[in-house]
């Protein structure tokens, strides 16, 4: 069972790029039309140096590109068949946009026990940042263990 | 934003609300590779089952990207200064989803005139999915 000893373990840094089709590819899925993300210039009317990502899409990117996108799960030797998603948190400081190469970088930020050790809930922290440094946003989820 | 800029929407006024299509095996499949989101528990039945689950079921993160489009069908993406949702139950295969958002709160932050939406996704029998808010700027 994952326990305190976690808090605070950092994970191998996550490097992403902000591809039109793998985008466009999330975008036909989900049935996404709005133009402006699907058109370069409703974007650039609308001020954007790019294709803004939609609000999720960062969690995406950070599996895509991951080396090993259940890093996270292994190392703390969480059964994936174990596994809920809790809770999900994106506080967005400056767009993100095609082209762009952003860096994410999680920590186990706590570990609570929940049900008489039924559950165990994993909070995770990942900040975000691109190609220039700039602090592009802050995700954070939770990660439900049925340890039962 | 739907409303103009020196017209601040009013606490309760439904900004979001949105319909989707069923929810196929085939929706998450392409889901899967789109986000890479890999776990097998949301294609295979097999491991599913194995998992103690009757059959394969929506990702969360599915969900709160049919939420995130709801939204920024009404909030100009660059307005939204966070989202958040909890995801309170397991969306089954067949579900038909509607999102919808409310203005909860309207406050300033520094000299930034911001408004708390409060979110949910319901599937077809009223049942929540979701539940989470997004901090949007006016």
């Amino acid at each position: 069972m994952v326990d305190q000893s976690a808090v605070g373990r950092s994970f191998a840094p996550v490097i992403a790029h902000v591809e039109l089709g793998r985008l466009r590819y999330f975008f036909n899925t989900i049935g996404e039309r709005n133009p402006l993300y699907r058109d370069a210039k409703t974007a650039e009317a609308a001020g954007y140096a790019g294709q803004p990502i939609p609000p999720t899409y960062l969690f995406c990117l950070e599996m895509m590109d991951a080396e090993r996108p259940f890093e996270i799960l292994e190392a703390l030797n969480i059964d994936l068949a174990r596994v809920l998603h809790g809770e999900q948190r994106f506080a967005y400081h400056a767009p993100a946009i095609v082209g762009d190469t952003l860096t994410f970088q999680s920590r186990v930020s706590g570990v609570t026990e929940k049900k008489n050790g039924a559950l165990t809930f994993v909070a995770v922290e990942t900040k975000v940042t691109n190609q220039t440094g700039l602090h592009v946003a802050d995700a954070a989820r939770t990660i439900v263990v049925r340890n039962s | 934003m739907t409303t103009s800029p020196d017209h601040s929407p009013a606490i309760g006024e439904r900004l979001v609300h949105k319909t989707f299509a069923p929810i196929t095996r085939h929706t998450l499949a392409l889901y899967c590779g789109a986000s890479g989101d890999h776990n097998p528990m949301h294609v295979d039945i097999d491991f599913a089952r194995q998992a103690g689950f009757p059959d394969v079921f929506a990702h969360g993160m599915l969900v709160m990207a049919y939420l995130g489009q709801a939204l920024t069908d009404a909030v100009a993406p660059g307005a939204v200064r966070s989202f958040s949702t909890r995801f309170s139950a397991i969306t089954q295969l067949g579900a038909r989803l509607t999102c919808e958002g409310a203005v909860a709160e309207l406050f300033d932050h520094l000299s930034e005139k911001r408004a708390r939406l409060a979110l949910t996704v319901k599937d077809e029998h009223g049942e929540t999915k979701l539940a989470g808010e997004a901090i949007i700027a006016l």
